[in-house]
């Protein structure tokens, strides 16, 4: 993955900082709540919800685990229906194949539909040192980059904007891109909506090259999928001459009746609606019909080390919903920029540090941005267990071992910092294999606790400074059994 | 050696803790349709879901269907009208507005000046309020359905209809490039809550059909 947020702080200091600002935290709790409970009705409204999870996540099981093989399939099918594709290894190589491309075509501007890989691989920088600019259509990509802003969520970029900042910003920066936001512009969503219409229209109507990801690609047909509400999608698919996809290799689905499940559980994830405005399908080139010129570019990036680690591949389920974002209470507070990644939330929690490494200090801080309370792994529609890589990666981070890295095996060094906690399981591990030693330090522990401070020394200090630490009971629970053979007879 | 032999390579590298096992279809427990409607509920189904995303629903036959048309685009006050090169003659008989006839040497600019488009549709999903448009001869390419501001789609009901997603895949075919549109252009990008109309055609008419006496 690049490093498009290289030099991040930690989870936690970057969160610390997102807690304390209000407008943020109203602006995020305002969008969630709206979405949670919309998504929760849209999902009732399928009887067979539980079915329909259920095959997605063996699908997708079913796909990663013969990879190969379907990645081959749709190599031949979509170079048979007229496409090109490629194959880029790492985000370097990804923006090199699409910035050559573009040049070949010798345009020197093109227009974007939403997509994570390309966020991901920070293609519009390297377009941008090559010459080319692109124009991010999508109406919360727009706002991020006429903002200069980041983005914080997989659906919503700008969901950390409320309306009014969103006015500001078309007020403020349309001239420097393009036609300039309308006279008196307020900040009602329609009128908004209305200002991107006519801000995009003229880049749509002369725009001679496309860029895409895809939700999703069929092995058997070839067939490119691309699920979105606004119809800036469509544009881009259309209209140009040319069109680049660049997609996740994980996206591959083997067979066009995939699509039935995914297609019923998406929509109602992500947007809450029975079906989002707009899907297009597309399977190499038609004649006559939308571009006469399709690459599609396949990307690793760390998907291949990912899927190496058998408790961690699960995450390549993804289907980028977004669901546990939203139901998230970490993400609710800390909102998406203290996850350092473009993947934020839970699913960035694990996703980011398998494809990025654990080697940076906010990679190797967020498997423990959570409280594990799974509201996460209940949601999502490929039913990824995120608690168990959660754990799975802290364990990873603390005590190192083999990994895979740019498909070479490597190991891990356990992590600085977790020294006390390595200590305190050492020593809790060594005490419960020795009944007798751990009786001695029970009683111990209890005869001396009224000497016993409030808060821990040292390296404990941070852990007790927003809890008590649990009070010893006068007798170990053993002795108390012992004594009174077990609470019989009433005895205290 | 090329990328694709060294992410091929590390694919069959990071599947190598267990045997591929046999590559067996996956079991599908989930619904074929949901719910066990008659033909004309499902029909009902279908106008009720494109009602509910803010497309505006008509019910004729094919004898008023003319006449329907012609009122549609002159309530809006269309000037032209973009015509998919297999559209029945019969659907615009009775319309004012001046044909425009889709030929590839038109521009995008050029279809940007046209007010509406008049399409027939692959087929229509109840559950989800879906039209599909797979380019036919009566639906044209896929600009002509999204560059003018107001889409007029002819479903011939019920022979159109399908219940549910899994039933519109069967009748789809992948090759043809396809378009699914459920309401008029939307986006949840503000606040994330819905709003209609940004790109695509901001009024969605659906007109369900029914065969004349």
């Amino acid at each position: 993955m690049s490093g498009t947020f290289v030099g991040m702080p930690a989870f936690p200091e970057a969160a610390r900082e997102a807690v304390h600002n209000r407008t943020l935290r109203g602006n995020l709790r305002h969008a969630t709540h709206t979405i949670r409970a919309k998504r929760a009705k849209a999902v009732a409204e399928v009887s067979d919800w539980d079915a329909l999870r259920e095959a997605g996540a063996r699908i997708k099981d079913r796909t990663l685990r013969h990879l190969d093989r379907y990645l081959v399939q749709l190599e031949e099918s979509v170079t048979a229906a007229g496409g090109v594709v490629h194959w880029a290894a790492d985000a370097d190589e990804a923006n090199r194949i699409v910035a050559e491309l573009v040049k070949a075509t010798g345009e020197t501007e093109v227009v974007k539909v939403k997509s994570m890989a390309t966020q991901e691989i920070g293609l519009n920088e390297a377009l941008e040192a090559e010459g080319i600019r692109a124009y991010e259509t999508d109406l919360a990509e727009l706002i991020v980059q006429l903002g200069k802003d980041r983005p914080s969520h997989i659906l919503v970029p700008a969901i950390h904007r409320n309306r009014g900042e969103i006015r500001d910003i078309f007020a403020r920066e349309m001239s420097e891109w393009g036609r300039p936001a309308p006279e008196g512009l307020t900040d009602t969503p329609a009128e908004l909506a209305e200002a991107a219409r006519l801000h995009l229209r003229e880049k749509f109507l002369r725009a001679k090259v496309g860029v895409s990801g895809a939700n999703f690609m069929v092995a058997e047909t070839g067939t490119l999928v691309v699920v979105e509400s606004e119809g800036n999608g469509r544009m881009c698919l259309t209209l140009p001459e040319t069109l680049i996809s660049v997609v996740g290799i994980e996206k591959v689905v083997p067979t066009w009746r995939d699509l039935e499940v995914f297609l019923q559980t998406l929509p109602r994830s992500s947007t809450a609606e029975r079906m989002n405005p707009y899907t297009s399908m597309w399977t190499g080139t038609t004649d006559g019909d939308g571009p006469r010129a399709f690459h599609l570019v396949l990307l690793d990036n760390g998907r291949t080390d990912t899927l190496a680690d058998e408790v961690g591949r699960q995450a390549l389920r993804c289907i980028r919903c977004s669901a546990c974002l939203n139901v998230c209470p970490v993400y609710e507070r800390a909102g998406g920029h203290a996850y350092g990644s473009v993947y934020p939330g839970p699913i960035g929690a694990i996703l980011s540090p398998q494809l990025r490494g654990t080697a940076s200090e906010i990679d190797a801080s967020l498997p423990y941005a959570s409280s594990l309370c799974g509201a996460c792994y209940e949601v999502c529609p490929v039913a990824i267990d995120i608690p168990e890589v959660l754990v799975h990666l802290r364990e990873r981070v603390v005590q190192g071992g083999p990994v895979i890295r740019g498909g070479n095996k490597v190991v891990l060094k356990p992590a600085k910092g977790h020294a006390a906690e390595r200590a305190a399981m050492r020593a809790a591990g060594w005490a419960l294999a020795r009944p007798g030693a751990l009786r001695t330090g029970q009683r111990l522990a209890s005869r001396t606790r009224r000497l016993h401070p409030r808060t821990l020394p040292g390296p404990g200090k941070a852990w007790t400074g927003t809890r008590d630490l649990p009070a010893v009971p006068s007798e170990p629970f053993r002795d108390w059994w012992q004594r009174t053979h077990g609470g019989k007879d009433g005895a205290k | 050696m090329s990328s694709r032999e060294r992410i091929l390579g590390r694919v069959r590298r990071a599947l190598a803790d267990g045997p591929p096992g046999e590559d067996t279809a996956v079991e599908r427990g989930y619904l074929r349709q949901h719910g066990d409607l008659g033909t004309a509920q499902t029909v009902d189904l279908l106008a009720e879901n494109l009602a509910d995303y803010r497309a505006i629903v008509h019910r004729t036959d094919t004898e008023e269907l003319p006449y329907l048309v012609a009122r549609l685009l002159a309530e809006r006050g269309s000037q032209s009208v973009l015509v998919p090169p297999g559209l029945p003659p019969e659907w615009m008989s009775a319309a004012d507005a001046t044909r425009v006839h889709d030929r590839e040497v038109n521009t995008a600019r050029e279809l940007d000046k046209v007010e509406s488009v008049v399409t027939g549709c692959a087929v229509a999903i109840a559950e989800t309020g879906t039209i599909v448009l797979d380019g036919s001869p009566d639906q044209g390419r896929r600009r002509i359905t999204l560059v003018p501001d107001h889409h007029i789609c002819v479903v011939r009901v019920p022979e159109q209809v399908v219940s549910s997603v899994p039933q519109a895949l069967e009748r789809l075919d992948p090759a043809r490039p396809l378009t699914w549109i459920s309401g008029p252009s939307a986006t949840s990008d503000i606040e994330l809550d819905r709003v209609e109309g940004v790109h695509g055609p901001r009024t969605l008419e659906v007109v369900l059909v029914t065969a004349g006496t």
